[in-house]
């Protein structure tokens, strides 16, 4: 292995610089140091959960209390806002689009991209690398540029306004991403399993599903995992090709403004119920995300 | 990884992804080329206008002024978001139930829909009913989000850290994950200083992510735009108004066809260009190092 | 395909960005291109020389378009000749 040279010649570096330091100098140094990291991430914490804690809060509020006076935590408890939403169905359907449009998504790239991502950890061929390089690009691509003429195509082809419409508009981003991750999941395998099977006689199909496919399940789980999130958060496309039957959740949260000034409750129990979803899922991966994260490339 | 087997068959592959993804790239960017060369009035109604549009869109003080906020901008957040995520990455603990808890907590902000994190943002800066807006007037600081720019930049760059700051960490933490025992216990032995394994352990080890992390990053915050539009609409008066919010009103806002696929062809040439950079510097990089583990 | 609005002069454009993928396509299936260093400072194949040929050509019509009164043929006639360069001796 590399590292052990490396080190070697590190390690000289760290003697000369610093090794003027005695150990009870050092134990108590390190129990002082990982305190204040504690104390650091703590606060770190605390500061990210306020903005999400004060929607929480607002949506267990009435609008009374909500406008009448700062509240800390709500005084008295309701759950109309919930409520509300659960017996509206013109608010219910707003998630079941979005979860209809996102699952829909999730399908339909993991299936393409399987293969796709195999080919490229696999393979050369003519005009990979480029290949390649134009995925990424969409997935860099800014969503407005492309707002028109998706309009036009989907209403030309008799798509608009359909949950499928956002699934594969959302595909434009997501099958890239989802190729980029698996080819790195894909690339740890080693090739000599590949070999093997196909000597014992297995034809492709059957390789890649009976044994490769199980062989990466953390890898998909983390890519399905992405694949909710970027589907689940994006807003402009599917606002821009949706009317009424497949309206978003996030587009029906702009209806709370009324002419009587705007539901807080309302808005704010809505914004809660699109954070669960996540947390679910995030729930479900949480062993492998951090492997996931680097696109399955450490 | 580098025994990769010559195979054109491979295409077959590939395929059913290709027509997929053309079919949301490739006829959509042919149309905004057609539009961005004609005068479209409507579906009989068009005049061939050459290059005309080009000529004003990179001319138009507007754009352009939207373009060097949005330059700003993402160096700001960049120059942020960066060092703290590093940061973050390297306290957080790395087993454990608190691993666990720790890694859902911080992910929670990337999992809220755009628009709401806008509206979280909008309610909690709000002075009468948000939190923050709240303390800091109490404070008696002056804070006013719809009229003063100034206040209205600071909450979005705050927005954006408490948003995307969580996918820098993560990304550093894995890279840090991957990091054998061996190495740290070899600088125990050496005593090497915090700062001497920061320095010559960890960031090495984090290059390969950073280089990812500063290319999503940069990317996302170039199209940024649920977020400031639903939090301050782009003002007061055009101070928060960025390119996709720019194209976005002239595309749908407006109706200006032909205007806004010219603008729409030049922001995505700009986006071009820079990430085929990323793109070269990241695949020169791993054919220079021996690779480890995956590409 | 009517709300595509095709014109002639975009159509001519993508025809020819189509008969470059295919022409270097087929030089490729005849003889494989060796990565190789020129006067740029990466070593490319011959696709990533074709690659930076065109993504210059657009900025430099984007220039020549916006910022100066000089013809858009003038532009056209530097990107070739650019191109060719590159492809030669990139």
């Amino acid at each position: 292995m590399s590292y052990k040279l490396e080190n070697s010649q590190r390690g000289e570096k760290y003697n000369t610089i610093f090794s003027k330091i005695s150990p009870a100098q050092r134990r108590n140094r390190n129990a002082r140091s990982r305190w204040r990291s504690r104390l650091l991430l703590g606060l770190y914490l605390v500061l990210m959960i306020l903005p999400i804690y004060w929607l929480l809060n607002m949506s267990l509020q009435t609008n009374s209390e909500i406008l009448g006076s700062m509240t800390l935590w709500p005084q008295n408890l309701t759950f109309d806002n919930y409520i509300g939403i659960f017996t509206n169905s013109s608010w219910y359907m707003g998630y079941v689009n979005s979860m209809l449009y996102v699952a829909m998504n999730m399908l339909i790239t993991i299936c393409v991209a399987l293969p796709a991502a195999y080919a490229f950890s696999r393979y050369t061929f003519i005009g990979d690398k480029h290949l390649f390089f134009w995925l990424l690009t969409n997935l860099m691509a800014p969503p407005a540029v492309f707002l028109l003429p998706y309009f036009q195509l989907y209403y030309s082809v008799g798509l608009f306004d359909t949950h499928i419409a956002v699934a594969l508009a959302h595909c434009l981003f997501n099958i890239p991403l989802a190729i980029w991750i698996l080819e790195g999941f894909m690339s740890s395998v080693p090739k000599e399993i590949d070999e093997t099977a196909y000597i014992d006689g297995y034809s492709f199909p059957r390789f890649f599903v009976k044994i490769f496919i199980p062989m990466i399940r953390s890898g998909i789980g983390v890519t399905l995992f992405f694949l909710f999130m970027f589907s689940w958060v994006e807003l402009l496309l599917a606002r821009t090709l949706t009317a009424t039957d497949a309206q978003p959740i996030g587009m029906i949260m702009t209806r709370t403004s009324t002419a009587s000034g705007i539901d807080w409750g309302t808005l704010a129990a809505a914004g809660v119920l699109t954070i669960i979803p996540g947390i679910l899922v995030v729930y479900f991966v949480r062993n492998h995300i951090a492997k996931g994260f680097a696109l399955g490339r450490t | 990884m580098n025994n990769k087997v010559p195979n054109n068959r491979a295409w077959l592959l590939v395929l059913p992804m290709l027509v997929l993804v053309a079919f949301s790239a490739i006829i959509p960017l042919m149309t905004v080329v057609n539009y961005s060369v004609q005068d479209v009035l409507g579906p009989n109604a068009r005049f061939f206008t050459g290059t005309e549009w080009f000529q004003s869109m990179l001319n138009d003080d507007a754009l352009q002024a939207a373009f060097l906020r949005q330059i700003s901008f993402s160096l700001i957040i960049l120059a942020i978001q960066i060092p703290l995520g590093i940061g973050i990455a390297l306290i957080m603990p790395k087993r454990g139930w608190q691993a666990s808890a720790v890694l859902i907590l911080i992910t929670l902000p990337l999992l809220i829909p755009w628009n709401v994190v806008g509206s979280i943002w909008q309610i909690f800066t709000r002075g009468d009913i948000g939190l923050m807006g709240w303390g800091l007037r109490e404070l008696g600081i002056e804070y006013n989000i719809t009229r003063n720019a100034g206040d209205a930049w600071a909450t979005i760059i705050l927005m954006d850290v408490w948003h995307w700051t969580p996918l820098v960490a993560m990304l550093c933490y894995s890279g840090l994950r991957s990091i054998p025992e061996a190495y740290y216990q070899a600088a125990r032995i050496d005593r090497a200083s915090k700062w001497a394994v920061f320095r010559y352990i960890q960031l090495p080890k984090l290059t390969n992510v950073l280089v990812i992390a500063v290319l999503l990053r940069f990317m996302h915050s170039f199209m940024i735009y649920a977020e400031p539009f639903v939090l301050t609409g782009g003002g007061p008066g055009s101070a928060t108004t960025f390119l996709s919010q720019s194209l976005t009103t002239m595309a749908v806002g407006q109706q200006d066809l032909g205007p806004s696929a010219a603008f729409s062809l030049i922001y995505f040439l700009v986006i071009l260009l820079v990430s085929w950079v990323f793109y070269t510097t990241i695949m020169n990089m791993q054919k220079d190092k021996p690779p480890h583990g995956g590409a | 395909m009517s709300w595509m609005v095709w014109t002639m002069p975009t159509a001519i454009f993508f025809s020819s960005i189509a008969a470059m993928l295919a022409g270097m396509t087929i030089w490729e299936i005849l003889s494989p291109t060796i990565e190789r260093k020129g006067f740029l400072p990466i070593a490319t194949t011959r696709g990533d020389r074709l690659f930076i040929g065109l993504l210059s050509a657009a900025f430099i019509h984007l220039g020549v378009i916006g910022f100066t009164a000089l013809s858009i043929w003038i532009a056209l006639a530097v990107s070739a000749v650019w191109l060719l360069v590159l492809m030669r001796w990139g």
